[in-house]
């Protein structure tokens, strides 16, 4: 199925063996140390990562250890959550994302996500687009639809919506949701894109549209993916971070590339994982 | 659910002014309760500095122009009035909630309801004039005078009862499908699983409801006022007629000065005691404790 | 054995259905009493003439005009500032502060007494603090202030519950897009309460327009025509229990001004909850 499913992104398609230059590795995010606290019960404990610019980083493991907390975390959307404290340091390009002196709505425009459910706002197609990016400064009524018009088509959502651009948002199906809000979250060009188990809620066709979509972002974006779909994975990612639940909170395992980790895992728990017996 | 991390609103100007208005709002709407009780208190105490408490219990009547500040006639006015139509509304509105949710067809049933609805909407002052042109010539004819304890007990009863219906009607919609469905499948017939499942289950909802129905019942003004007869004094039998604390202030603020105006806002302070001390009692209920 | 125990349940679920039945008999027949007789008495009263010309000898002739419009000045007073604070309010209790947040909790609590403050004790504190302290006299202007501290924890309840019903997902989704809190609130989430605030809204005129105690010593009893805020004016409720307590002869008045304020509530509550269903509606079809 996968050579016939179109590309709509602008990038080639890589073989898993010829990946592309991005994957010189050059650090983009560093996590040190990282723990996250609900109340008193610990989400995850002392994640110290890399994720390399341009690349697509797979985190893998269990539901409960700590994988969707630890990509809220890279953007602040802890702060929404009462009761919930970080320790440890982020620094994204240099930005100490924990300092409290960051300006945090700067800093989700740098880092866009992408949520499990797709999340369209009660609005028309349209207005989903267009208010973002009024609210991002661009006033120009051409220049908006332009960049409408490019959002769309980058989804390859464009020719499917042209005609009825005012209807609501919520009539769509689940896979045009998903990637209108992937078109929502690339038009204000962020520089990372974290995914939380973008695929899960579609149907197997449009987890294949938008599985390529993320392919096609490799090497214009810095993409973080939480995936339960160890298959998808191993298809879509150069480096791959295992999570694992010890001592009653959320552990990195293993991290490497994701041929390391599917093929050579080094962890006895990464070996029962990739080869199926846990998890 | 949502909360506001020191720093979700950093840098920018609108966020924070924003938020200063809005707390600056809640605080208006917040001290409304503060400044309530000091203006009562304020109001209040002249009369408790030269008369004091005691006398507004030991007084052999009350007759402010001569210096006679008696209240106890009209708490007991009250506590009849509120006991009596809580007695009353109880059960009929937990028992109308219950026609609703367990006995009535569902073409019946959803009428039922809105007219409910409707009914808690309705001024008191109708009420009260309904009761003062057809209930009270009614219990005349039985035994005069007609405006009696017994007609504030039927009019107060009425008006309280959407408010107890609506509140059993909440709470008996709460309990969980499960429940019914395991009643069920041990056989047991429909009165036997409201009394042993459903009551049960719905207790704190329908306590909550009480105390909603007590707060109302005590704080009633008008509709009292238009059909008790309103003489200061300790009723003796239902027929009598009598004046609760609510009607003594509507009646006499109009003329009061002086320290009889301030011995009206004295139990304007005991009305707000009664209905603290309630809000307490539901507090405590929410909070689980009647459980066990 | 087995066979009288099944009697005896037989006996108490008949006992029960008739008891339930009765109750919700007695409870419809005592208010279609209640209404037949409002609408028996009261329909012959009602002109266009009754419901504009002012009243004469003290109210047994005459009609209700005035007092009419001193209602609805005295509920215009007090959805202008009460729907502003109660909507902020609310705003701050479910969008800006946590349940454990101690400006929250106090603030919550006093609502919670302020919900419960019997109606005579605000005309009591109105009459002390609008009418005396703060110079207001008897007028309008006391009345609508008076009424607008009463419908306040109402508005304010069901207005958070709006909020509270938006999914958390649109907070989320648009923080991620890095959209300002301001703005989350004006575009997302205000229009997806609205619902919340019309059902208080409705509630609170509801209130407002059946309260009598609360007024007798803020907007008085003049029965003129109001000519600005600061005159004293009667309200519907005032002028039916006036008729019917102090003015022998004023029932047949009386009768026609409470069927106009039952119309009237009933109409009130209609209309939104009709508004409500259809702004709903729209709300996904077109916006």
């Amino acid at each position: 199925m996968r050579p016939s499913a179109p590309t709509p992104g602008t990038q080639p398609w890589f073989p898993l063996d010829e990946r592309p230059a991005c994957c010189v590795p050059k650090p983009f995010i560093d996590v040190e140390q990282l723990s996250l606290h609900y109340g008193q019960k610990p989400a995850f404990h002392n994640v110290t990562l890399s994720i390399n610019q341009g690349c697509i980083t797979a985190l893998a493991g269990p539901s409960g250890c700590g994988k969707t907390s630890f990509l809220t975390s890279l953007n602040r959307l802890t702060d929404l959550i009462p009761g919930c404290r970080l320790s440890g340091r982020i620094h994204l390009d240099g930005l100490n994302v924990l300092d409290s002196h960051t300006d945090v709505i700067h800093l989700r425009r740098r880092v866009g996500m992408i949520f499990q459910k797709p999340n369209p706002f009660p609005l028309s197609i349209r207005k989903n687009l267009e208010f973002p990016l009024r609210e991002h400064g661009l006033r120009d009524r051409e220049q908006i639809a332009i960049t409408i018009e490019t959002g769309l088509r980058d989804v390859g959502l464009w020719d499917e919506v042209k005609d009825r651009l005012n209807s609501p948002a919520l009539a769509l199906s689940g896979g045009q949701q998903q990637r209108l809000c992937m078109a929502r979250a690339l038009m204000l060009s962020p520089e990372v894109l974290l995914m939380d188990e973008p695929c899960s809620a579609l149907d197997p066709l449009s987890s294949g549209v938008v599985e390529d979509l993320i392919v096609g972002l490799r090497g214009r974006y810095t993409v973080l993916i939480v995936t339960h779909n160890l298959a998808q994975a191993r298809r879509i990612a150069d480096y791959a971070a295992l999570f694992w639940i010890q001592n009653g909170a959320g552990q990195l395992i293993e991290a490497g590339t994701a041929k390391q980790i599917f093929e050579a895992p080094r962890e006895p728990l990464t070996t029962a994982y990739v080869s199926g017996m846990r998890g | 659910m949502i909360s506001s991390g020191s720093n979700t609103l950093s840098r920018w100007p609108t966020d924070r002014l924003l938020l200063w208005l809005l707390r600056g709002v809640a605080t208006i709407a917040g001290a409304i309760v503060l400044l309530i009780v000091v203006f009562l208190v304020v109001e209040a105490l002249p009369v408790l500095r030269h008369v004091g408490v005691a006398r507004f219990f030991t007084d052999p009547s009350w007759h402010p122009a001569e210096g006679f500040y008696n209240l106890t006639p009209m708490l007991w006015g009250t506590l009849f009035a509120m006991v009596g139509s809580v007695l009353i509304a109880t059960p009929l509105g937990i028992l109308s909630a219950v026609f609703c949710h367990y006995y009535a067809p569902p073409a019946i049933a959803r009428p039922y309801r809105r007219l409910i609805e409707l009914l808690a909407g309705i001024p008191s002052v109708v009420y009260g004039f309904w009761g003062l042109v057809v209930l009270v010539p009614l219990i005349g004819a039985i035994r005069p005078p007609g405006p009696s304890l017994l007609a504030g007990i039927v009019i107060l009863t009425i008006m309280i009862l959407p408010t107890i219906a609506l509140m059993a009607d909440a709470g008996l919609a709460n309990v969980p499908q499960q429940y019914l469905r395991g009643a069920a499948a041990l056989g047991l017939p429909r009165w036997a699983t409201i009394r042993g499942v459903v009551f049960p289950a719905a207790k704190s909802g329908l306590f909550t409801g009480v105390i909603l129905e007590t707060g109302r019942a005590i704080g009633e003004t008008m509709a009292i006022l238009m059909v008790c007869g309103n003489v200061v004094q300790t009723p003796h039998s239902l027929f009598d007629p009598m004046r609760t604390l609510t009607a003594n202030i509507a009646l006499e603020m109009a003329y009061a000065l002086g320290d009889h105006r301030a011995a009206l806002f004295v139990s304007g302070l005991v009305l707000m005691g009664m209905i603290a001390a309630l809000v307490g009692a539901a507090d405590w209920i929410s909070r689980g404790r009647i459980y066990g | 054995m087995v066979k009288t125990m099944a009697r005896n349940l037989d006996g108490r679920e008949l006992l029960a259905l008739a008891l339930v039945w009765s109750a919700a008999t007695l409870v419809t027949a005592t208010f279609c009493w209640l209404f037949g007789d409002i609408l028996w008495h009261g329909l012959s009263h009602i002109s266009w003439t009754f419901l504009t010309a002012p009243p004469r000898n003290a109210g047994r002739e005459g009609g209700i005009g005035p007092i009419l419009v001193s209602t609805a000045l005295i509920l215009g007073v007090c959805l202008s500032v009460s729907v502003p604070i109660g909507v902020g309010t609310a705003i701050l209790l479910a969008e800006f502060t946590t349940d454990a947040s101690l400006f929250g909790r106090l603030t919550r609590r006093s609502l919670d007494v302020l919900s419960g403050v019997p109606s005579i004790v605000f005309g009591l504190f109105g009459n002390a603090f609008f009418c005396k302290t703060l110079g207001l006299g008897f007028s309008i202007l006391s009345g609508g202030l008076t009424l607008a501290c009463m419908v306040l924890p109402i508005l304010i309840r069901s207005t958070e519950e709006g909020f509270r019903a938006v999914p958390t997902g649109y907070r989320l989704s648009a923080a991620a897009l890095g959209l300002s809190r301001t703005t989350t609130l004006v575009h997302l989430l205000f229009p997806a309460a609205v619902p919340g605030l019309l059902v208080g809204l409705v509630l609170g005129v509801g209130r407002a327009i059946a309260e009598t105690a609360a007024l007798i010593f803020t907007s008085g009893y003049v029965d003129r025509m109001p000519e600005s805020l600061l005159d004293s004016g009667r309200a519907l409720s005032i002028h039916i229990f006036d008729l019917s307590m102090n003015v022998p002869g004023g029932d047949p008045n009386a009768y026609a001004s409470t069927l106009v304020l039952v119309v009237l509530l009933l109409a009130i509550n209609g209309t939104a909850s009709w508004l409500a269903e259809r702004w709903l509606h729209q709300r996904i079809v077109t916006v």
